[in-house]
C-alpha cells in the first residue's frame, strides 16, 4: 500500500489531497470541476441529439409557443413563455442565494451561510414543483388531436386558434368501446387510458362543423406557422385517422412528432433529476453547517463545492430554456 | 485565491440584475418575435435565433465566471475546464447538426421514417 501513495497522507487532510495542490485548487474542488465537465458533455450530447432530430424534422417540428401555454391560476389564457421564464428566475435566484452562502462562508459567518443555504433549498424545491406542474400539463395535454395512419398529427383550429376536441365533438362514440380492464376484458389484459372520443366520432363532428379546419404538422417557411388545410384536404387527411390522441406519452403525443415528447421527457427529466440530487446534497450540507462541521474544520469549502454543482444545474437550465422554449 | 476573504455581495447582485435583464429581453423577444428577425435568415437560421444563442452564451459566461468563481481560479484549471468543454461541444454540435441537415435534405425524400 505504502508504495502506491504518492504523497504522505497521515494528516487529516487526505481527502483534501494533503499539502499538494495542483492548479492551486483542493482535490475536492478540482474533481468537482472535472465532474462538471463530464456532466456538461453528457448534457450537450442530449441537446446535440435534440438538435440533430430537430434538423431532421425541420419542416414539422412542434412550435414551443403552441405547446407550453399554461400559467398557474390563468385557466384558458394563452400564456406562452411566461411560466418557463418564471422557472428560470427561480433557478437563477437560488443560484444567487447559493453564491451568497459561499460568500458568507468565506467570511466564516455561520448564521448567514445557514440562512442562504436554506433559501437555496427552498428555491430548488419550488423549481422542482414547477417542473412537475409543467410535466402534468404536458402529459394531460389541453386540446387533443388525431393521429393518421401515416404518422401525422392533425390538430383542430377555429378562426386561426387551436380548439380542443371537447369544444366540438359531441354525441356517441359509435364504436361501442369501453375501457378494457383485467376484470371486464380478457382476464389477463388491461389497456392504457382510452381516449375520451373515438375516431369515428371526431370525423363525424368535423364533417358537420364547416367552420372548423385542420392544422397539419407542416410549417410554412414563409410565416413559420403550421399550415392550416382547406376543408376538402382536411376531410381527406382526417379520413386516414387511426387514433385520437389526448396529451403525451413516450409513444404518441398531441403536439406532433413522437420524438419531440421523448426529448422533452428525457432532457427536462434528466435536468430535474440533477436539481433533485442538488437539493438533497444541499440539505446534507445545510445540516452540516448547522451542526458547525465547517466551523470546526476552519473553512466552508464544502459549501463552495456543492455551490459549483448547483450553479452547473442552473447553467444547464439556461441552455435547456433556450433550445427547448426559445429557438 | 484573490476573492478569499473580501465580500463580493455587491458584484453578485449586479450579476443577478444582468442575468435577469438578459432573461427578460429573451422572453420579450420570444413573445413578440419581430418579423424582421424571425422570418429572415442569417447564417443558416433566423437572426432571432442567433440573438437567443448569443444571449445564452453571455449568461453562461456570467454564471461560470461570477457565480462559479472561475475568475478566481488558476489559468490552467480554467483552461482545462473551459477549453475541453467548449471545443468538444462545438465539435459534437457541428457534426450532429450537419448530419441532421443531411437526414432532412438527402435522406428524407427517400425514406419513410
Amino acid at each position: 500500500m505504502e508504495a502506491n501513495v504518492a504523497i504522505p497522507s497521515d494528516s487529516k487532510e487526505t481527502w483534501g489531497g494533503g499539502g499538494v495542490k495542483p492548479f492551486g485548487a483542493s482535490y475536492g474542488k478540482m474533481m468537482m470541476w472535472f465532474f462538471i465537465v463530464s456532466d456538461a458533455l453528457t448534457f450537450s450530447g442530449f441537446l446535440a441529439a435534440y438538435g440533430l432530430t430537430r434538423f431532421k424534422f425541420i419542416d414539422s417540428w412542434p412550435i414551443a409557443d403552441e405547446v407550453f401555454t399554461h400559467f398557474p391560476f390563468l385557466h384558458g389564457v394563452h400564456a406562452p413563455m411566461y411560466y418557463v421564464a418564471l422557472m428560470t428566475f427561480i433557478l437563477i435566484f437560488s443560484s444567487v442565494t447559493m453564491v451568497l452562502a459561499v460568500d458568507a462562508g468565506h467570511q466564516m459567518k455561520k448564521k448567514k451561510v445557514t440562512f442562504y443555504m436554506f433559501l437555496t433549498i427552498i428555491g430548488g424545491i419550488i423549481f422542482l414543483g414547477s417542473q412537475a406542474w409543467e410535466w402534468k400539463n404536458f402529459i394531460n395535454g389541453s386540446y387533443g388531436a388525431v393521429k393518421t395512419t401515416d404518422g401525422k398529427v392533425l390538430q383542430f383550429v377555429k378562426d386561426g386558434h387551436q380548439i380542443a376536441l371537447a369544444d366540438f365533438v359531441t354525441g356517441d362514440r359509435m364504436d361501442e368501446r369501453i375501457q378494457q380492464t383485467p376484470t371486464n376484458g380478457l382476464w389477463f389484459e388491461g389497456e392504457g387510458t382510452m381516449s375520451q372520443y373515438s375516431v369515428a366520432q371526431v370525423q363525424k363532428a368535423f364533417a358537420s362543423n364547416p367552420d372548423i379546419a385542420i392544422r397539419s404538422e407542416l410549417i410554412d417557411p414563409a410565416t413559420k406557422q403550421k399550415i392550416i388545410l382547406s376543408r376538402e384536404k382536411g376531410l381527406v387527411e382526417l379520413a386516414k385517422a387511426k387514433l385520437v390522441v389526448e396529451g403525451a406519452n413516450l409513444k404518441v403525443n398531441e403536439y406532433g412528432n413522437t420524438i419531440f415528447a421523448d426529448f422533452f421527457f428525457f432532457i427536462t427529466g434528466f435536468h430535474g433529476f440533477h436539481v433533485f440530487t442538488g437539493v438533497l446534497i444541499n440539505i446534507i450540507i445545510f445540516f452540516n453547517v448547522i451542526l458547525g462541521t465547517y466551523e470546526r474544520r476552519g473553512h466552508y469549502e464544502m459549501v463552495e463545492k456543492v455551490g459549483l454543482y448547483w450553479h452547473f444545474v442552473d447553467l444547464v437550465w439556461v441552455f435547456v430554456f433556450t433550445f427547448f422554449y426559445l429557438v | 485565491m484573490a476573492h478569499a476573504h473580501e465580500s463580493n455581495t455587491k458584484k453578485i447582485w449586479i450579476v443577478f440584475g444582468l442575468l435577469s435583464l438578459i432573461t427578460i429581453v429573451e422572453v420579450i423577444f420570444g413573445i413578440i418575435k419581430p418579423d424582421a428577425f424571425h422570418l429572415t435568415s442569417f447564417l443558416g437560421t433566423s437572426p432571432l435565433n442567433w440573438i437567443f444563442i448569443i444571449l445564452t452564451l453571455v449568461k453562461a459566461y456570467y454564471i461560470t465566471w461570477a457565480f462559479m468563481h472561475m475568475d478566481g481560479e488558476k489559468k490552467w484549471l480554467r483552461r482545462s475546464v473551459v477549453w475541453a468543454s467548449v471545443f468538444l461541444i462545438a465539435y459534437l454540435v457541428t457534426l450532429l447538426l450537419i448530419e441532421g441537415g443531411y437526414l432532412y435534405d438527402t435522406l428524407a425524400p427517400l425514406v419513410k421514417w
